[in-house]
């Protein structure tokens, strides 16, 4: 018998392997500690869960829910990687692919960016609905930072990082349904008239190519980059077991 | 300008400058400058120390709020199948020729803007309408539909208007032991006072009461949970945000019943130890706001609300109703709560509960309209005499609203466990082909199953009966509720926010109306691929649901949805040739192969 005390101890089973969590720590904080990959494109650890891609959902209980929400029961049975909740992740990132404009060869995040590496992981082909072609302007008045909306999944990041990091509360959500946008805090609706700056955390969050800085263009090489050498669950894998 | 301004500060005065009441700000502002310019909501965001993209995402978020200008004469048309199956479509068609404004417009030099909006819970006498949300228009037809453009194009004054076309009744077809009773105003809270709130919680736990919004949760299961859990504080609140499309019972109780409401959330405070009560009105019952007000003042006067009520000292509750704004899916209660405080109605991540963790973090219990009335009730006649109704699981009665392909529209009470075929005789009908239980996210049923019964263990309801005869295109039906489903999305989670567009596009595809009936059996496969996606993928209740009456329709109704089909392979959502034909005319193609549309004389 386990000692109370002993929270080191208590661990769920994910997808047959043990995983040992603390008390209080959702499915996803101690699979991300533990090195296991749970795919997510809205989770971020410095960040309070959001649960909106729905990408990192996993069966536990019995029920299906959100890894980055769910808190970690002792003793449960999760189920993640699965042939079934695999072909739901691709199908939701398919939905992302079409709902904006992501054309991947022209974008400078390429090789950068988690949702074309995460698409690459689950095995993603094509978008496989018809794309909606949204019309969405960029915003390029910011002398350092730039806004291409056609590339953000609303996964609110930047919302949060330059509300609870930064403390300027520059981003916020607008709209609603298929409609739902980023809205940027200005009295013109413009990035440059607000007080973000390059070094803001809002700045480098963002895990598409929706929020870039200027003047950086492919400095490393296409297939040089990040997910180009290393595919995304083999990072997490390496993550695992860092403080 | 200086209108505005005076306003918007006798607005913010009468809440304090609150920035947990945006969303009643915003909208009692509106109700005086029509819409909501840009600088009017940087002004209100200043004043509450908020920034402007945060009241700029607020007012973007409900539909009855307008940032860009709409017309001094706002008609809305319930866009609900009901109202559609007594001619809404062609009237709103006929209203805006007679105005010559296009839909979604706003005509004549800002005199008149015209579009649809999700049900108005006024199925039962429908086509309804709503004007400068807040008066409704019942049972449109030919005539008023010419008369409302003669009195619009002549800016008669709204309320001058005739005031018959105002009339909602109440329709109440069959009554049982909530309906047919009312209580005295206080005898159900001094029955509570005189048990004590354990006692009266046991009474409500022995009732084995299940909430009347939908989900079935035991009441005093829910109650006893915000009783028990930590906090100084503790909040009751009514969810009267009827917004399931072919529901209207709350707002019949809300109007003959109100004392038992209000008095079901005195109980409620008694027993859980609340001194704070909300009403979420919905938006289109926003013509209901000052009928309620008058009720509480009057309960105020005779001490059943405010302090010390029923002279006990320390028994102290208050009651304020918040109108909403025109969203569904601030009928999930987590989305309630934000909106109650002055945010956008996103379903919030759970746990934790509302019980636990609720309106500004106060342990809060959520309840139907109907819920109330019945604990009213329960704490009058108590727990054993409601447990003998209905069936052991879903004891007690069930108000149903009835509409669709019968005779006798209206408010049906029956006991749980009454079959469909029952309440389908009561309501007169003939060669019924389906009936919607529970609405657009409930079940749809054939004529095989109208021996089934109304019940949480066999066709669970919150209360809509739409009944559809063999007239009737059930693809057609499903079509309604797909656009009803991603008008309402959220679009907080990407399965909810871009699946109920996917599905609404594809049925518009498989529609001959708007697609050209370019449908396959790919189409219908994509459909349920979707489906279950949807399902177990999404946020909340709301996406998780959107696609019910998609696969029960597929399912039951096939061939309903095989007239669409052109092939059973795929086909593109256009025509090829057409789209080629500008351009093999160009490079001077002229061979059969080309096929080039004859060529205009």
């Amino acid at each position: 018998m386990t000692a109370p005390c002993d929270k080191a101890a208590i661990s769920f089973v994910l997808d047959g392997e043990d995983v040992p969590f603390h008390d209080g720590e959702t499915i996803m904080q101690a699979a991300a500690r533990a090195g296991r990959y749970i795919p997510h494109l809205c989770w971020h650890p410095d960040f309070t869960p959001h649960g909106s891609c729905r990408l990192c959902i996993v069966k536990a209980g019995g029920r299906t829910g959100a890894a980055c929400t769910l808190p970690a029961v002792a003793g449960q049975e999760v189920e993640s990687d699965t042939a079934e909740l695999n072909a739901h992740r691709k199908t939701l990132l398919q939905m992302l692919f079409v709902e904006g404009n992501h054309f991947c060869p022209s974008c400078e995040k390429s090789g950068n960016c988690l949702l074309q590496a995460t698409a690459y992981q689950m095995g993603m082909e094509g978008p496989h609905f018809e794309e909606f072609y949204p019309s969405r302007p960029v915003d390029a008045s910011h002398p350092d930072i730039l806004i291409d909306f056609n590339r953000c999944i609303l996964c609110e990041l930047c919302v949060r990082a330059s509300a609870d990091v930064d403390g300027k509360r520059v981003f916020a959500i607008g709209g609603r349904g298929i409609g739902t946008r980023l809205l940027v805090n200005s009295a013109s609706g413009r990035l440059a008239d607000t007080d973000m700056a390059p070094d803001d955390r809002a700045a480098s969050v963002c895990p598409v190519g929706a929020i870039l800085p200027k003047r950086r263009g492919f400095a490393i090489p296409i297939g040089q980059r990040r997910y180009d050498t290393e595919s995304v669950a083999d990072q997490a894998h390496a993550e695992g077991g860092k403080p | 300008m200086d209108i505005e301004r005076e306003t918007l500060s006798a607005v913010l005065g009468r809440h304090g400058r609150d920035p947990h009441a945006l969303v009643q700000i915003l909208r009692e502002v509106q109700e005086q400058t029509g819409w909501l310019p840009r600088d009017l909501l940087g002004r209100v965001a200043g004043e509450l120390e908020l920034t402007l993209a945060h009241v700029e995402g607020v007012a973007g978020f409900y539909r009855f709020f307008h940032t860009r200008p709409v017309g001094r004469y706002r008609v809305l048309f319930s866009n609900n199948i009901t109202d559609r199956l007594l001619g809404s479509v062609g009237l709103m068609a006929d209203l805006c020729r007679r105005l010559g404004v296009a839909p979604g417009q706003v005509g004549g030099d800002g005199l008149v803007s015209v579009a649809r909006t999700s049900c108005t819970g006024l199925c039962d006498q429908g086509p309804a309408l709503l004007v400068n949300h807040r008066h409704v228009i019942t049972r449109l037809d030919a005539q008023r539909v010419e008369q409302m453009a003669e009195l619009i194009r002549t800016q008669v004054p709204v309320p001058l208007w005739p005031a018959a076309w105002f009339q909602v009744d109440d329709n109440i077809r069959r009554a049982d032991v909530l309906l047919g009773a009312p209580l005295q105003p206080g005898i159900a809270v001094a029955a509570a006072l005189a048990r004590g709130p354990q006692a009266t919680l046991d009474e409500l736990k022995a009732s084995n009461l299940r909430g009347r919004g939908g989900a079935g949760f035991a009441t005093g299961l829910k109650w006893e949970l915000c009783r028990n859990a930590p906090g100084a504080t503790r909040v009751v609140v009514c969810n009267a945000d009827e917004g399931e499309p072919g529901t209207f019972k709350d707002r019949v109780l809300l109007t003959r019943h109100a004392d038992e409401v209000f008095e079901g959330m005195t109980v409620a405070a008694l027993v859980v130890g609340a001194r704070q009560g909300l009403v979420y009105l919905r938006g289109e019952y926003r013509y209901l706001l000052e009928p309620l007000q008058a009720v509480l003042r009057r309960r105020r006067d005779q001490r059943l609300i405010g302090n010390a009520i029923g002279g006990r000292p320390g028994f102290d509750f208050d009651i304020a109703i918040h109108a909403g704004a025109g969203a569904y899916v601030c009928g999930e209660e987590s989305a309630l709560i934000e909106s109650l405080e002055g945010k956008r109605g996103t379903p919030r991540i759970r746990p934790p509960f509302p019980v636990e963790r609720g309106y500004l973090g106060q342990p809060t219990t959520v309840n139907n309209v109907e819920t109330y009335v019945a604990a009213s009730h329960i704490a009058v006649r108590g727990g054993a005499w409601w447990a003998g109704i209905g069936t052991p699981r879903s004891t007690g009665t069930k108000i149903h609203s009835v509409s669709g392909d019968c005779a006798r529209p209206g408010i049906y009470e029956y006991p749980f466990g009454t079959r469909i075929v029952s309440i389908l005789e009561d309501c007169g009908t003939r060669d019924t082909q389906a009936v919607q239980v529970g609405g657009p996210s409930g079940t749809c049923l054939s004529a095989f199953e109208f021996g089934r019964r109304i019940a949480f263990e066999d066709v669970p309801t919150a209360g809509a009966f739409m009944v559809f005869d063999r007239s009737r295109d059930m693809f057609e039906v499903a079509r309604n509720f797909a656009h009803f489903f991603a008008h309402e999305s959220c679009g907080f989670c990407t399965p909810c926010r871009v699946g109920t567009e996917l599905v609404m596009r594809r049925m518009d595809k498989l529609a001959h109306e708007t697609g050209g009936g370019r449908g396959s059996r790919h189409d219908i496969e994509v459909l349920f691929e979707l489906d279950k996606l949807m399902h177990s993928t999404t946020h909340c209740g709301l996406g998780a649901s959107a696609c019910n009456s998609l696969r029960d329709t597929i399912a039951k109704f096939r061939p309903a949805y095989e007239r669409h089909l052109q092939s059973l392979h795929f086909e593109p959502g256009f025509d090829l040739d057409a789209e080629l034909s500008v351009a093999r005319s160009m490079t001077g193609r002229r061979d059969p192969g080309a096929h080039l549309e004859p060529e205009a004389p």
